[in-house]
Formats: C-alpha cells, structure tokens, sequence
C-alpha cells in the first residue's frame, strides 16, 4: 500500500489562525495528484482519528495548478492551551507520511 | 532588462521585511526607491506566537531589533519623501504596542535629525463597547467557536480589532510622514497606499497578500523582501534583491500559506477571490498576475482577545541510563502516577492541578504512543509540567516533586538512581498560561467607527521648543 510520505514530494502543517490547523499535500506529478484529489482515504475521517477533531468541520482545497490539496482542521484545543506540545503546528504532517493511502 | 519604472500609473510599494524588527537592508530600500517607489509598509506583528502577546500587551520583538529597522525605513523614506506604513505594532496591535513603537520611532527622529509628522492609529477596544455590539446582534462566530457571551468578553486582558487599509489612507491624505498602526490584516497595510492612488482592488489585495511576508514569496526567502507593482487589472511582483527571483510558483505558492483556503480570503470590507488569477514570468526575476478579482462586502472587522489563566512550573532532567531508556513509557506511567498521587498527598484532593511529563528523544513532541520494536533513543529530555491556580502553588508542587523526578527508579528494589538536572534550582517559574478566547466578527458602518486616531507632529514640537 502506497503511504502519504511516498506519493507527496512534500507535506508541511502550519497553524492556520489560533483555532486552525493547515496541511498542504504536495503531490510528486500531476498523476498521482489527480489519482488522490478527491480520494476518501484523504477524508475528515483521517484526521478525526490521528488529530481528535470534528470530521465535520475538516475542509479541502485541492489546488490543481500546483498539483496539491490543502486540508486544514479545527486544532481540538486552541493554540497555547496547557498541554501544549506544538505551538505552530509544524510537527503535526509527521503523523500523517506513514498513513495508507490506498 | 526590465524597465525600473514600470508602466505609467503603476503603483510601487516596497515591503522590505514580513515583520518589523526580522532585519531590512538598506541597499534593498534604496533600489525600491530608485525604481519611484509610493510608499514602505510593513507588518510589525502576528498571532502566530500564541496569545501570551496580546494578553500581556507586550512584542515579541526586542527593541533594538525594531529600532535598527526603524532607522533605516524612517531615514530612507525621509529622504526619499515617501510615506512610511507599519502595521501590527507591538506583535498584537494593541494601544500600548503602537504607543511603544512611536516612543522608539520619536527617538529615531531625534537621532536622524528628521521631524516627520506620525499618525497613530488603535483598533483596541473598551470591553463594554463590544459587549454591547454583541447585544446589538452585531457579532458573528467564525467556526470552531460558538456565540460569544459578556463573561468570555469580560475575561480578555486585551481585544483588539483588525482594521482594514481606510485608517491609514485617511492618515496620509492627512499628511503623515508615518503611521503607526494597531491591529491590521497584514494585507490592508500593504494594500492601502495602491488602493488610495487608484489601483485596481483585486490587484491590490492580491499583492498584498502575497507580498505579506515579504521575501516569502520569492524563491529564496532570505535575501529579502519585495517590491509590489500594481495597475489596474495586473500587478507584478518583484524581489528587492538584485539576485533573487519571484517565480509564477513562489508568488502562486504563498496564498497557501497559513490560510485554510487559498482562494478566497475574507478581508475587512470584501472578499479577494484569485481562483481565476494568472501567473507568468516577467522576465527572469519578476511575475505578473492578472485576473485577481475583490468582492465589496458590508463592512466587518475580525476581532482577537485573550484571557489569562493557569500558572505553570517547570523542570527538566536528562537521562542517558541504557535501563531507563529501553522501558521509556513503563518508565513514564509509572512517574506520572507517583508524581500525580504525591501532589494530591500533600496539597489535599480538591486542589485543580495538572501534571504533565514529555518525553524528548521519545514522543515529546506527539504525545503519542511509539509503535511496538521501536529501538530505544541514546538520550532521552524529561520535561515536568505543573499547572496550578497561582505561580506560588505551582513552584510549591514542582518542589513537592523534585525528590522523585529526580530519584524515581524505574521498578522498586532498584538501587537509587539520580537523573541530570541540568540546572539549580531545578524549578523553573514559567509564568501564566494565556488563551485565545476570540474567533468573531463584528459588523461596522465602515472602516473607522472602532479605530482612533491620534497625532505626534514632531516638526510643530520643534518649533515650539
């Protein structure tokens, strides 16, 4: 099974806001980019389980001319709380490279 | 090579830095300049570094960082005779960040021997206007919160709200040298001078926003930041630094950043929609951008605010122990639970506190379990969390700890170890936890009913002293 890591030339989280979290997928062709835009592996499931967030409210942008999808969920406790671990968020894409992407 | 001045009505703004005080080169500001640069604007703040800032009223930035860069914008836009913008004083824009801000630029002016004329401009708000906006209906949740209530209100330290460019335009038609101002987008600082010559609005916002951290949107970051140029219908982004590049990618490329949607932006008064924009080179250094369109909206400000509360303390070992490190999570429960039971021990069951231990080398920065076969780090960093009502109870409970922080062996009838502090003493006071309370809007007649303005025209000081 192809994973997250090895299908994107590159993956960044960033918080996105206080109350936000954004991740961008940069994919390695416009290929395999067009095989995950709008798969459901990517979905707010994904990031309900490895984030604790509300699947709900989890959004997504694919942005073809760059062959990238960007995702951003709501953080499940604001930035700075007291058990905060990453204040920017910039450690958070790591979970996500080994996930099965199908 | 391109023509330095550009097309006849294109408006030039130079953006030397993505926040004051990062560091700006005078070399750069004087090739802005020699191509009849309008204007410099500059963000000053952010609320990336967490709430603490706004909170506390405090900048992130040291003031001889802001002052070293003040020097060279004020003395180069002086003698150039442009206007100089700041957004954001003081990291979160409130009235004591812009006033700190003025103090060091009035010493600056001293130094330079300069007398322009500063325009400050504050966007904190009275919690008792804003209480009575969200009686009015007049405020809006943006998700993840909810509606907002007078006790959230009535618990920020600080609220500001973030204007639009209208201040500032007011500002320099009024004839300031310089504005200072509160709470900005990043965008309205830099879009305000453009949209006040008559550029085209979606032109405008669009470079703005890719221009809002300065050399981030060129392909090498660090040399720099950028000149916008800005028409009617196009704008064209240009590094201020002769050897780098503003690639159709790296200008593209920036709006993904820290947005969670980059192609529609809400900003006060509009919305810039570029789903439809157009990247191409201009040259080997320079892009152009058409088919950025702007929105008019009725008028909305976003607000921040951020409340005090716990206290922390913390401690740190180090442990190099092969034993320790080869059951680092047994090792850890085991800590946890002796640390958590001692505290209720000692200061009463009742008592709110929450203990907290990060295991660098480990899963520190998850918190997350490590997979099964994961082979032991060579060096593991312990870090002791304490959250307490008051900084006083919270130092009390870290000493309470210390003894088995430091000693705690990993299984009983172990020999006592001692784990390495790398400090004396071992607590370390952290101060308060702060907490950003506020995610919502508020509806305005227009760009300046929540804004103040106020001047220091340090040319009429001279002339009376």
């Amino acid at each position: 099974m192809p994973k997250i890591g090895g299908v994107c030339r590159h993956v960044r989280s960033k918080n996105a806001g206080p109350f936000w979290v954004t991740v961008d997928f940069f994919f390695d062709s416009e290929e395999t980019f067009k095989r995950y835009r709008d798969s459901s592996a990517l979905g707010g499931d994904l990031f309900a389980r490895l984030f604790g967030t509300d699947a709900r409210l989890v959004k997504r942008v694919p942005v073809d001319r760059l062959h990238m999808i960007k995702i951003s969920y709501p953080r499940p406790h604001p930035q700075g709380w007291i058990g905060e671990r990453d204040m920017h968020s910039g450690q958070q894409f790591v979970r996500l490279l080994e996930v099965d992407i199908g | 090579m391109t023509d330095k001045d550009g097309p006849p009505g294109e408006i030039k703004i130079i953006v030397p830095t993505g926040m004051l005080g990062a560091g700006v080169e005078r070399d750069h500001i004087r090739y802005g300049i020699a191509c009849g640069a309008h204007a410099i604007a500059t963000d000053s703040g952010s609320t990336d570094s967490g709430p603490s800032y706004l909170a506390r009223g405090v900048s992130k930035m040291n003031r001889e960082a802001i002052r070293q860069d003040l020097e060279v914008l004020m003395g180069e836009a002086n003698r150039a005779g442009i206007p100089l913008l700041v957004g954001t004083c003081g990291t979160s824009g409130t009235d004591a960040g812009v006033d700190w801000t003025r103090d060091i630029a009035i010493e600056v002016a001293g130094e330079l021997g300069i007398t322009p004329k500063i325009a400050c401009v504050y966007s904190e708000q009275a919690l008792a206007e804003l209480i009575r906006k969200n009686r009015e209906g007049k405020i809006t949740a943006l998700p993840p919160l909810g509606p907002l209530t007078d006790s959230v209100i009535e618990s920020c330290e600080h609220i500001v709200a973030l204007m639009g460019p209208e201040p500032y335009i007011a500002a320099i038609a009024a004839g300031a040298d310089i504005v200072l101002g509160g709470r900005t987008t990043d965008t309205a600082v830099l879009a305000a001078v453009p949209l006040m010559r008559g550029a085209g609005a979606g032109a405008a916002w669009h470079a703005a926003k890719v221009a809002e951290c300065g050399g981030q949107c060129t392909v090498n970051p660090r040399r720099g930041g950028v000149l916008m140029r800005v028409g009617k219908d196009a704008f064209a982004m240009e590094p201020l630094d002769l050897g780098n590049q503003c690639s159709p990618e790296s200008v593209s490329a920036h709006l993904l950043y820290e947005n969670s949607d980059p192609f529609r932006l809400t900003e006060p008064g509009g919305i810039l929609d570029v789903s439809e924009a157009d990247y191409r080179w201009v040259d080997n250094r320079m892009t152009r951008v058409t088919g950025s369109k702007w929105e008019p909206m009725p008028y909305t400000m976003k607000l921040e605010g951020a409340r005090g509360g716990d206290f922390q303390t913390i401690m740190l070992i180090g442990i190099e122990d092969p034993e320790v490190l080869a059951n680092l999570d047994e090792f850890h429960d085991r800590m946890q639970h002796q640390l958590t039971s001692r505290i209720t021990r000692t200061f009463g069951a009742a008592i709110r506190f929450d203990v907290s231990l990060r295991l660098y080398g480990w899963n520190g920065t998850s918190g997350r379990p490590v997979p099964a076969g994961t082979p032991p780090p060579r060096d593991a960093g312990v870090m002791f969390v304490v959250t307490a009502p008051t900084q006083d109870l919270a130092n009390r409970m870290a000493k309470t700890c210390n003894p088995y922080f430091f000693h705690m062996p990993l299984r009983a009838g172990i020999e006592m170890p001692s784990y390495a502090f790398p400090f004396t003493p071992a607590e370390i006071p952290r101060g308060q936890v702060y907490e950003f309370v506020l995610n919502h809007v508020v509806r305005t007649r227009d760009g300046f009913e929540l804004v103040r303005t106020e001047w220091t025209d340090l040319a009429a000081k001279a002339g009376k002293a």
